[in-house]
Formats: structure tokens, sequence, C-alpha cells
């Protein structure tokens, strides 16, 4: 028997039914193209946490020309937005207004005591705000410390020390850079675990699997048949998060392009079987939904490093966050984006993938028979 | 090709389910089964008989507890695969894919069986002519009537001619023109092309079509034989009988069925027809009444009845539906003669008294589909209306807006005296619901959901605890008063669902398909109380897509596609049609062709 060719000939014709299935439904490709684009504009330009033009009061209550020196660093920089007073009262005014979020003071006596080598600035931060705060104290710091450096050298011309902070690997600090890989991951598990999931778990529902299985199909067929299309709409997806993080943001690419890409099919693999044996446990549309998102989309947003460091977090859900899959491909993409090719942490993580990808492929075909029950 | 090659052999099968909580239920019980090659074979059974889950141990789709299982030459459990490649199979809910069209559907399957382009084309378009599909090619399948997805469905498992065609239950719920269509494509193919089928049905007529008939009931098969050789077992035990002048064919048919000669009765055109091996049909109830019956043809419908009450029975002894009836058929034997004998009086005819619900120009919309269209009829106080027509026809939503759970587009509505577009909480103080799927809380008891319905309905503690106890009696549930409702038999279940909606004794009960899924037996015995309940000046409006039940109603209406098609008494409309002999299936495709062609005309 010639089975190779029946087998292609079922398969192109289960690919070609899906295709048009998923043409025709607008949620999938809603779920597949134009949320992942949804969410890199509003993660990346709504999110941010960066700090730009900070609304500052400075305060020159000393009308000196080693003041007005001392608070240039606020004039022209992206980062503040000040207003000039006169006295902390009018800046505690604005401050209450919220019109401003930090205050920075040069007291009355600031060149008098600095000649002294007692000169110091009084920062008042809104704490509402406590990432922006956290940022802006940080520039203010760093600006008045090179500005003090420098007045120093000027002065003695003796080389003054000064710590001067620099953010590594994300330069200019940009929360977009930070938070495109995580949107890949967020795609790619959306439609491979979701998309995959509710299709199949449609089928079991509607009772068309219960047709289409007694007639020559084979079972392996049926599942890449399903998977082939997902496939297709989380790599189309991922690679518009590409293009619009490098066009929008810059994004730089410091690992190279085909790890990234050959990484995140991996990674789409782990997803797309996870999807399979959740239909295949649940074999109904809303329990999948269900189980889909507590199993998969919570923890990848929570408990992966995508919005909280994992190294801030207690013991325990550090335990938990390492036997997630989407921890490690994380981890791989942060420092594929940003840092570079580092082979050690490639081969980890990739070999720990491969594990995930081979567990998940292995229990989805368990748990998928041609079976009703 | 020889016919007494089987293509199905089946040999002691059993089929054990064990379902979390509730205890092991065999569905099938040491079942034996051969299917000849060449020939039409028919499956049927009672609801929940085991019919589907015989089909899917034949497909392989699920693995037997014990027995052997030989299909087309294949050991269904060591060679599933090899069997699934050879056979055709029709699920009850047949799997099309609603958002492809009708060509994509076939195609799909014709890929799947590898048929040859070639081959192709010709057969398509044989397949579609004979379906009467050739116009839709382009339509998705989620757009198609009813009846048009059936043949569909028939058409994608037909693609190439298999050794063997399995059909579950192909015609459930489908109008009976359709119905009629697709045996005579099913018959046609048959003929060309020597086809094996195995098909399931709850419908008599389809089995008298076919060479073989198996009995199923409760996971035992109960006979096997040819239809006339089943039809012959009831063969001179059926008489008919015409009630007298203002009495309801349905209550000489409750009274008849309470008589212990009499095995069973159902009306048919207008007259009870009825089993008894009483020599010609002289049973007690009729003597005494000075009725007559004359002879009738036996039907196979009749043997399949009379295997059933046996079966029930455990044997025979007299006449059946002790399990169903509980514990009340002792006490209720010795004073049944006097009982019927006082039903027989005529009933008050309700006609021209008070109308209990008016329907004026009613019309429902749903975007641009319209589900009921210009619709008029009145029910009088005490009458039993029927509501017929097959799935999708808009009797459902018909009935919602007659209880006040769905807004009409237009037209006017009154039920009970009042308007239901005005005062709908007030209305449905007199009104009783039976929802399609019983809405009953599954894990209460009996008492519970009765306790709850009650206080929904807002009765006093003390007239509620009385109307419990008088709603249990009447329905014979005192038994199983702390049985949760799940556990309960289908049969129980829709008493139960029934007894909650007559807590309040409301004026006018609903009740919704409230015989779908429910056995023959259960079906006569429901029968019995809504005339019971009929009597004692309740209204009743009731759906069913089971055309035979409008011989119970008083008046009833034909909807089809949210169009009504004729309204009035079953006799006047058998009159108007010309049929004085015929059944309800055969005027509703008369009535249907006469408004096609009208249509045709205009």
């Amino acid at each position: 028997m010639n089975g190779f060719p029946a087998f292609l000939r079922r398969l192109r014709a289960l690919t070609r039914k899906e295709f048009a299935q998923l043409l025709r439904d607008n949620s999938s490709i809603l779920m597949g193209v134009v949320l992942p684009l949804a969410l890199i504009f509003i993660i990346g330009y709504g999110m941010s946490l960066d700090v730009d033009r900070v609304p500052t009061a400075v305060v020159l209550a000393e009308d000196s020309p080693t003041t007005r020196s001392a608070a240039s660093f606020t004039v022209g920089s992206r980062y503040f937005s000040p207003v000039y007073v006169h006295s902390l009262p009018e800046a505690e005014v604005l401050m209450r207004q919220h019109a401003v979020n930090v205050i920075v003071h040069f007291p009355p006596d600031f060149s008098a005591k600095l000649a002294r080598g007692e000169g110091t600035v009084q920062v008042l931060l809104n704490g509402e705000e406590a990432t922006t705060a956290m940022s802006a104290q940080a520039y203010v710091q760093a600006a008045v410390l090179t500005w003090a450096a420098s007045q120093g050298a000027a002065r003695a011309g003796l080389g003054q020390a000064s710590v001067v902070p620099r953010v590594w690997f994300n330069d200019a600090n940009t929360s977009s850079w930070f938070f495109v890989p995580g949107i890949l991951m967020l795609v790619l598990t959306i439609s491979g675990v979701f998309l995959t999931a509710m299709v199949m778990a449609r089928e079991w529902e509607r009772g068309t699997f219960e047709s289409l299985f007694v007639t020559p199909v084979r079972i392996f067929e049926v599942i890449l048949a399903k998977v082939i299309p997902y496939f297709t709409v989380a790599i189309v997806g991922m690679g518009l998060c590409l293009v619009a993080g490098r066009l929008c943001y810059d994004l730089p690419m410091r690992g190279s392009l085909w790890l990234i890409l050959g990484e995140s099919m991996l990674y789409l693999i782990i997803a797309l079987s996870m999807g399979l044996v959740i239909s295949a446990l649940t074999k109904n549309q809303y329990l999948a939904c269900q189980v889909a998102l507590l199993v998969s989309f919570l923890p990848t947003v929570m408990l992966s490093g995508f919005l909280f460091d994992l190294h801030s977090q207690p013991q325990a859900i550090q335990v938990i966050s390492h036997f997630l899959p989407t921890t490690y491909y994380l981890e791989l993409m942060k420092s594929l984006f940003l840092a570079g090719n580092y082979w050690p942490l490639i081969a980890e993580d990739t070999a720990i993938l491969l594990g995930y990808a081979g567990f998940f492929i292995w229990l989805a075909f368990y748990l998928t028979r041609k079976k009703v029950a | 090709m020889a016919t007494d090659e089987a293509v199905i052999e089946v040999h002691g099968l059993t089929k054990a389910f064990y379902p979390k909580g509730l205890c092991k239920v065999v569905a099938l019980d040491h079942v034996d089964l051969r299917v000849a090659r060449g020939e039409l074979t028919a499956l049927v059974g009672p609801d929940g008989a085991g019919k589907t889950t015989l089909m899917r141990l034949v497909t392989g789709l699920m693995a037997p507890t014990a027995g052997t299982l030989t299909v087309v030459g294949y050991d269904v459990r060591q060679q599933a695969q090899a069997v699934q490649d050879r056979l055709s199979y029709m699920p009850q809910k047949f799997g099309l894919y609603e958002d492809l069209t009708v060509q994509e559907n076939m195609n799909l399957y014709a890929d799947l069986h590898g048929v040859p382009r070639a081959e192709r084309t010709g057969r398509f378009n044989h397949l579609l002519s004979m379906m009467g599909l050739e116009r839709f090619t382009g339509r998705l399948a989620g757009k198609l009537s009813g009846g048009m997805k059936q043949k569909l469905g028939l058409a994608c498992t037909l693609v190439r001619s298999p050794d063997l065609l399995l059909l579950d239950e192909p015609t459930v719920g489908v109008d009976p023109l359709s119905r009629r269509e697709l045996w005579t494509v099913l018959q046609q193919l048959v003929g060309e092309e020597h086809l094996s089928v195995f098909v399931s049905t709850a419908y008599m007529d389809e089995a008298a079509r076919c060479q073989q008939v198996y009995v199923l009931n409760q996971g035992r098969m109960l006979a096997h034989d040819t239809p006339a050789g089943l039809t012959r077992r009831a063969q001179g035990l059926c008489y008919r009988v015409a009630p007298p002048k203002g009495v309801a064919t349905r209550v000489l048919q409750s009274a008849l069925l309470d008589d212990p000669a009499v095995q069973d009765a159902v009306p048919v055109g207008g007259q009870v027809h009825f089993i008894t091996s009483v020599p010609d049909g002289r049973v007690g109830l009729l003597t005494r009444h000075g009725l007559t019956a004359q002879p009738a043809e036996a039907r196979l419908e009749d043997a399949f009845m009379l295997l059933l009450h046996a079966d029930q029975n455990g044997a025979a002894n007299g006449r059946g539906e002790t399990t169903l009836r509980g514990k009340a058929v002792g006490e209720d034997a010795s004073n049944t003669s006097a009982a019927a004998a006082e039903q027989l009086a005529p009933v008050p005819a309700g006609e021209g008294d008070q109308v209990d619900i008016e329907v004026r120009d009613l019309v429902k919309k749903f975007g641009d589909f319209t589900a009921v269209a210009h619709t008029s009829f009145q029910v009088h106080r005490g009458e039993v209306f029927g509501l017929l027509g097959p799935n999708g026809a808009g009797k459902t939503t018909t009935f919602r807006m007659l209880c006040g759970l769905l807004p009409a587009t237009s037209g006017q509505l009154s039920v009970a005296g009042v308007d239901l577009r005005k005062a709908r909480t007030q209305a449905r103080a007199h009104i009783g619901y039976v929802a399609q799927k019983f809405s009953l809380y599954e894990k209460l008891t009996v008492y519970e959901n009765l306790c709850f319905f009650g206080g929904i309905y807002g009765l006093p503690r003390q007239q509620l605890a009385a109307r419990i106890e008088a709603v249990m009696q009447e329905f014979q549930l005192t038994s199983r008063r702390d049985q949760p409702a799940i556990s309960l038999p289908g049969g129980y279940k829709q008493r139960l669902a029934m007894a909650a909606a007559l807590l309040h004794k409301p004026r006018i009960l609903f009740l919704d398909e409230p015989t779908s899924g429910i056995d023959p037996l259960a079906r006569r015995t429901f029968w019995q109380q809504i005339t019971r309940l009929a009597a004692q000046g309740t209204t009743i409006i009731i759906t069913t897509h089971f055309m035979d039940e409008a011989e119970y109603c008083d008046r009833m209406m034909i909807q089809d596609h949210g169009e009504l098609l004729v309204l009035g008494r079953p006799s006047d409309i058998r009159r108007r049609m010309h049929l004085p002999d015929a059944d309800m299936n055969e005027i509703f495709i008369a009535i249907v062709e006469q408004s096609r062609e009208e249509g045709a005309k205009t």
C-alpha cells in the first residue's frame, strides 16, 4: 500500500479545512494578529516605566551663578520639565496641586556651604508615583553628582571620585525594550495554548470528531492539521511584534535573529502541545478556556518575570516559576535581545525547553485518542 | 455476493459505564446481533435503550466491556482503524462543519476517503441531485435547514460506496417530508449499490422499510425478526373503536389504558387503536358503554409496544407500566373501572366559552431572521392545544413569547385575560411552565426541588406543605421523596418538573417538548396525566415534534419555518385535506406540499 501519499493527501485536506475555518472565523485572526499588535502598542507606549519630562519645581532660593550652574541640568533635559521658583513654600503649593512631582531645592546658603564642601541639595518626591519618583531621584542624584565632580575638579584640580550609575544592557533604560520579549511570549502563549485548546474542544463539543474519526484518518494527521494553521498564525503574530518593536522602539537584537526565531518556535511547540493536552482533558470550549487561562496565561504574566522581577519574589514563588517553561523562554529572549549570544545560558535553557516540548507532545498524543466518552 | 455473509457479527456484547459518584450503568447487556451484507437492518428502541452505544462500539469509538465484535471481517478491538477505513458512519449529531460550504464538506470527506478526482464529479452530482442540494453547493452548512443538514450528512458518508453504512437516528427531529425524502434516497442507493446498512431509529415506519429489525430495550435485545414477522406477533390482537359523541379521543384512550385487559392504546385518526387478547376486543369498559370495537390491521408499532410492555413487566402478567406507575397500580386496579366509567362522561365543551389565550398577528424577528411570522390563534379554557412542527419551526419561540419569557416584535398577546405587554408578572401567576430540559436542580432531592419552586411562587408555608404532598401523590413521587433529581429516570424527571409547575394551581400549563427523550411507555402515562388535568379544567398548551401526538389534542396548529400552516381540530383538518384516514405525518406532508404548490403559483 502506498501509505505515504495517502497520509499527505489526508493531511492536506484537513489542513485546508482548518485554514478555511480559521479565515472565516474572525476571532482567531483577532487573537493571533490584532491582539499582539494592540499589546505591543499599549504596553510599549502606555505602560512605560521611564522618566520622561517629569514636571519638576526647581527652588532657587539664592539667585547666584553657582546655583544656576548647579541647576542647569534641568534645562533642555528630556527627563525634566522644570518650573523655576524662589522659595520652598511656592514649590510645596505646586506639589500639593499635583502640578509637579519633584522638587529640587537649592537652599539659600547653597554657595556658601558648597565653598566649605558641605553643599546639600534637597530632593522632595511625590511618593504617590513611586516608580517615577525612584527614577527621578536617580536622575537628579546623578546629575548633581556629575556637576559637583566637574566643579570640584575645576576648582581644586583634584580628581574626585563619584559613583555614576549606569544601567547595563538597556542603556537608555527603556522599559519597552524590556517588555517586547515578554509580549512575544504572550503572543505565542495566546495563539498556542488558547487557540489550539479552543478549536480542538470545539470539535469535541460539536461532535464533528465523531464522524471524522470513522474515516481512514489517523489521529496524528488530525492533530498535525490542527497545529499547522495555528503555528502559522503565531509566527505571523510574532513577526509583527518583532517588526513593530524594531520600527517603533528601536529594539536591539544583540543576539542572532535565527536563534530568536528558533527558540520561539520551540516555545510555540510547547504552547501548542499544552493547548492540545487541555482540550483532550476538557473536551469543552468553556472549560478549555478557563483552564488555559489558569495554567498558561496567568502564570505567564505573573510568574515568569514578565511583570515582576523574579529575584525580588518570595522563595516559594520563585520555585513555582521555575516549573514554568515560560520562565526559561523569557530569560532566553531577554538575553538574546538585550545582551547577545551567551552560549551557556542558551544551551541550558534550550535543553530545558526541549524537555518540556517532548513531555507535552507525548502527553498530547497519549491523551488524544480516536475514542468518544 | 452471498446474502448470508455478515458485515456485523456481535456476540455477548456488554458495555458498562461508571459515572462519577453514581452506581455502575449497564448500557448493553450480552447483546447478540448479525447484520447481513446487502441488507437494510434496523435497530429500534426507546431513547436510552443503548442504540448509540451499540453504534459507537461497532465503529470502534468505544471499547466494549465484554463480548466479541466482528465488523466487515475485522475484530474491532484489535483493528479499529481497518474497520474505520471501510465503513461510513453518520452519528446522531452529524459532524458537519458549519463554517464550510456544502461542497467543501463533501470534498473534505472525499479527500479523507481517497476518492479519485475522476470519480468525484459524477458521484457528487448524482448524490447532490438525489438530495435536492445541487443549488446549494456554495452555501455554508450552518445556513441549511435541519432536513437539508441531515441530507448533506448522508451525502458526506456516501462520497464513496462503503462496505457498511451506519446511521444513528438519521431523522430525529426532522420534519416528516424530509424524513420521507431521506429514506427514498437511502433505499434508492441500497438498490443501486447493494449497500449494507445498519440504522437505528425511533420511528416504526422507518423500521418497516428494512429487511431485518432488532428491538433493543434497556440494553437488552428483546427480539429480532423481519418487520412482517414482528408484526405477526400483534396479529389478531388489534382493534379500533370510536369514542362516543362529545367525548375526546384521549379520554377513551386513557380509560382503555387503565383497563387491565388492554395492553396498549393510542389515539389514531380520531379513533382509539388498542391491543387486547380479549376476543373481538370486547373489553369490560367498552361493553359497559355499549361500544363495539372493529378488528384492525396490526402495525409494527403494536408489536413493538407489546414487546416493551412484556419487558417492563418482566414476562407479562397482564398489562404493563407497573414500574412506571409505581405502587399506585395495585390500589388503582379495584376502582379503575369506576373511575374510567366516570371519566367517559363527555367533557363540557370548552369551545366558545372563556378564552384563556389570545394571540393576534404575533411576529418575532431575530435580526433579519423571522422566527415566527404573523400568527393568530385562540386557546379556550380546559382545552389541550398542540403546537406541532419539526425542529426549528418556531414552536419554542412562540412558546416563550406566550410565557412572557421573550418580548414579541409585534402583535397582541393576552394570557389568562392579562395583556402580556403590560402586566407580565400578573400573567405569570396564572401559568405553570415546564421547560424543554426540565429545569430541575439536580443535586436537590425531589422534596427540596418542590419546596424551592413553591417558595418562588410565593406560596404560604402551610399551603405549600399541603400542595407538595398533593402533587407528590398525584405524580407518584412520594416513594422517591428524598432521591436527588439527577438520579431519577427520565420519566420521573418529567413528572417532577410537571409537579413543580403545578404547585401554585395555575390555570394554564405550558409544556415545551415534554415527551422528547422519553420512552413510549412513559409517554402514554404522561398523556394520561394530561387528560386528567384537562378534565379538571386546566388549559394545556404543549409543543411536540412527534406528529402523532396531535391525536391527543383538542385543537392544534402546525408550524414550519415560522409560518402557521394549519390550525384546527385534528378531525377537521383531516376532512379539509380530504384524507380521512391519514395519520398526522401524512397530513403534514400533504399540507407542506400544498403550501409549496400555492407558493409556486403566486
